[in-house]
C-alpha cells in the first residue's frame, strides 16, 4: 500500500497526464487492498457468528478457512447469470454495479494514515453523505427490476429504512462538524490528537472543565452513529429488507451469479465504510490512544484495529440481538434518533456559538 | 484542454439524457435519465469550481428528490400507452410553452451576449465555497433564507394535515406500555387441581 498512494502535496510536479496515471494507480491499489481486507472481514463475521453460536464457521477451505472467502467469491464468478424474464435486463444487471461502484467511490475521501488519502477535498463529509444518499438507488432499481413481489417489497422497505436514517445520520455528522469547525476528513481526525480524551465520543479534557458539558451529548452522539450505521446498512437487528422470514431475501431474491456478489460485496464494503466514518468522526481515526511522544504503531494499524474492532461489535450485535419489527425500526429512526440528534446539534451549535471550535 | 472536453463531454451528456427523460416509453427509465441530467449538472458546476453546489446538487436532486418521483412512478399503476395516446390533443399547448421557454432563454441569452448582465463576482483567496456561501446567506440573505425554511415547514405540515385521517378501531402500539410489563403484570400463576382444569 506504501508505495502506490502518493501524497497529494508530492504529486503536483508532474505532468498531467503522469499525475492522472499515479492517481488511476493508487485507485487501483486502493481498491485491491479494501477487497482483501472485506474478504477477510466476510470470513471474521461468519467466524464470530458462529464462535457466539458455538459452531467452528467456516473452517475447511485454507488453514483455519482463510480462503474461504475467495472460493465463495470464485464460485459465485463461474455460475450461470440467471436473468427473470419478466425482468427489465439493463437495470436488473445495473442495479448491482451502482451499489459496488457507490461503496468504493464513498472511500476516496477517507484518510486511513497521514496523507493516505485519495482525494483530500474540503466538503469531505459533504462529500460521503451525497454519495451514500446514491446507495439506496442500487437497491430500489434491484427490486423494481426483478419484477417480483418480494423483491419489491423488500426494495421498498430497504429504501424508506436507509432514507429514514440518513436524516439522523446527517445531523449526528453535523455535530461533529461543528465541533470541528470544517468538513474536512483529515482536519477532524487532526482536532483530535493527544489522546482518547480528545476523541469525539470521550470528550474529557480535564484542563477545560467547560468541555464536560459536551462528553454526555457526544457520547449519545456516537452511540446513536453506530445504531443508526446498524440501520443504513440493512444490518441486523436491522436487516428487515432481506427478512428471510417474510420476504425471502428481500431485493436480492432474483439475484444469482455475480450481480448477487456485487451486492454482497457492495454490503460489506459499505459496513466497513461506515465502520470507518465512525473511527474518524468519533474515535480519533489514525491516533493512538495516549500520545507518548513518538509513534510506536504506525497510524494505519491504529485506523484498522478500530475499524476491526467496530466490525466485531457489529458482528456481535448480529449474533446477539434479534430482528426489530419494522414499525419500531420507523418509530426509532424518526420520533427517537431524529428529535435527539437534533436538539444535540442546536446544543453543540450554542456551544460553538459562546466557546469556540476545536478541543483546545 | 482537459476542462474544455470533460465540459463538452458532461455538456453533451446532459442534453441527451434530458432529451432522453422526455422520450423513454418507461417512466422509471425516465427519472433513471433525470438522475443522469442531475449528475452532469453537478459535473458542470464543479468545472466551474463550485463543489457545493454540486455536491448539494446530487444530495438533494438526486438523493431524496428523485427518490420519491422513483417511489410514485414504482407505485402509481398508470397506463402509460393510454396517457401517451392523447398526445396530439395536448400538442399545441406544448408548443406555446416551447415557444415561450425558447424566447425567455433567447432574451437572457442574448442579454448576457451583450453584456447587459451583472457578471457574477468571482471569489478568490483562501476562504472556501462553502464558508463564503455562509458569510452571504446568513448575513445578507438572512431573512430570504429563513422565510424558505418557513414555507417549507408550512408546506410539510400542510402535507401531513392532509394526509392525517384519525380512524376508530385501530390497534395501537403503546411501546411505553409493551416496555414497561413486569413479570407480576404479565404472568398470572394458576394453581390447577388435577382433573377440574383451569375453571372461572
Amino acid at each position: 500500500m506504501e508505495d502506490v498512494v502518493v501524497h497529494p502535496a508530492a504529486s503536483t510536479d508532474f505532468s498531467p497526464l503522469v499525475w492522472f496515471g499515479l492517481k488511476l494507480l493508487q485507485v487501483g491499489g486502493f481498491v485491491i487492498v479494501l477487497s482483501l481486507m472485506v474478504a477477510a472481514l466476510v470470513l471474521a463475521d461468519r467466524k464470530i457468528w458462529a464462535a457466539a453460536q458455538m459452531r467452528r464457521g467456516p473452517n475447511v477451505v485454507g488453514a483455519f478457512g482463510l480462503l474461504q472467502t475467495i472460493a465463495d467469491a470464485l464460485k459465485f464468478f463461474f455460475k450461470e447469470i440467471v436473468v427473470p424474464a419478466g425482468a427489465d435486463k439493463v437495470l436488473f444487471i445495473l442495479a448491482p454495479v451502482i451499489t459496488l461502484v457507490m461503496a468504493f467511490v464513498a472511500w476516496a475521501v477517507i484518510p486511513v494514515a497521514p496523507g493516505w488519502v485519495i482525494s483530500d477535498i474540503n466538503l469531505g463529509i459533504l462529500y460521503v453523505l451525497a454519495i451514500s444518499s446514491l446507495g439506496v438507488y442500487g437497491i430500489i432499481i434491484g427490486g423494481w427490476a426483478s419484477n417480483s413481489k418480494y423483491p419489491f417489497m423488500g426494495a421498498l422497505r430497504s429504501a424508506a429504512q436507509m432514507i429514514s436514517y440518513e436524516v439522523s445520520i446527517g445531523f449526528i455528522i453535523l455535530t461533529v462538524a461543528a465541533l470541528v469547525g470544517s468538513l474536512n476528513l483529515t482536519e477532524i481526525v487532526a482536532a483530535q490528537k493527544g489522546g482518547f480524551w480528545n476523541w469525539h465520543m470521550f470528550y474529557l479534557n480535564w484542563s477545560n472543565p467547560i468541555h464536560l458539558v459536551l462528553f454526555p451529548i457526544m457520547f449519545y452522539m456516537g452511540i446513536l452513529f453506530f445504531i443508526s450505521a446498524l440501520a443504513e446498512s440493512n444490518r441486523p437487528p436491522f436487516d428487515l429488507p432481506e427478512a428471510e422470514s417474510e420476504l425471502v431475501a428481500g431485493y436480492q431474491v432474483e439475484y444469482s451469479s455475480t450481480p448477487f456478489l456485487m451486492y454482497f460485496f457492495g454490503e460489506y464494503v459499505n459496513i466497513m465504510l461506515l465502520c470507518g466514518m465512525m473511527t474518524i468522526l468519533f474515535l480519533g481515526g489514525w491516533h493512538a490512544p495516549i500520545d507518548v511522544g513518538f509513534q510506536i504503531i504506525h497510524p494505519f494499524i491504529w485506523f484498522f484495529g478500530k475499524c476491526a474492532f467496530l466490525f466485531f461489535l457489529f458482528a456481535m450485535v448480529k449474533a446477539i440481538v434479534p430482528r426489530y419489527r419494522y414499525d419500531q425500526l420507523m418509530r426509532l429512526g424518526w420520533k427517537v434518533f431524529l428529535p435527539t440528534s437534533l436538539i444535540a446539534l442546536m446544543i453543540v451549535l450554542t456551544w460553538v456559538n459562546f466557546f469556540g471550535t476545536g478541543a483546545t | 484542454m482537459l476542462v474544455t472536453i470533460s465540459f463538452y463531454l458532461l455538456a453533451f451528456v446532459a442534453i441527451a439524457a434530458a432529451l432522453m427523460v422526455v422520450a423513454a416509453r418507461n417512466p422509471v427509465h425516465s427519472v433513471m435519465y433525470l438522475i443522469l441530467t442531475f449528475f452532469s449538472a453537478a459535473g458542470l458546476f464543479i468545472l466551474m469550481g463550485a463543489e457545493f453546489l454540486a455536491l448539494l446538487l446530487v444530495m438533494v436532486y438526486v438523493g431524496a428528490v428523485a427518490v420519491l418521483f422513483l417511489f410514485v412512478v414504482m407505485m402509481l399503476d398508470v397506463d402509460f400507452a393510454e396517457l401517451k395516446a392523447g398526445f396530439l390533443q395536448y400538442a399545441p399547448y406544448g408548443m406555446i410553452l416551447g415557444v415561450i421557454l425558447f424566447l425567455e432563454m433567447f432574451f437572457v441569452g442574448a442579454a448576457y451576449f451583450t453584456g447587459e448582465t451583472k457578471k457574477a463576482v468571482v471569489y478568490s483567496g483562501e476562504a472556501s465555497n462553502l464558508e463564503r456561501f455562509g458569510e452571504v446567506l446568513y448575513t445578507k440573505y438572512a431573512f430570504f433564507f429563513e422565510a424558505a425554511g418557513l414555507i417549507l415547514l408550512v408546506a410539510m405540515i400542510g402535507a401531513i394535515v392532509l394526509t392525517l385521517r384519525p380512524r376508530d378501531g385501530v390497534r395501537k402500539q403503546d411501546v411505553t406500555q409493551q416496555v414497561s410489563r413486569t413479570r407480576e403484570t404479565a404472568i398470572e400463576m394458576v394453581d390447577i387441581e388435577s382433573g377440574k382444569g383451569v375453571g372461572s
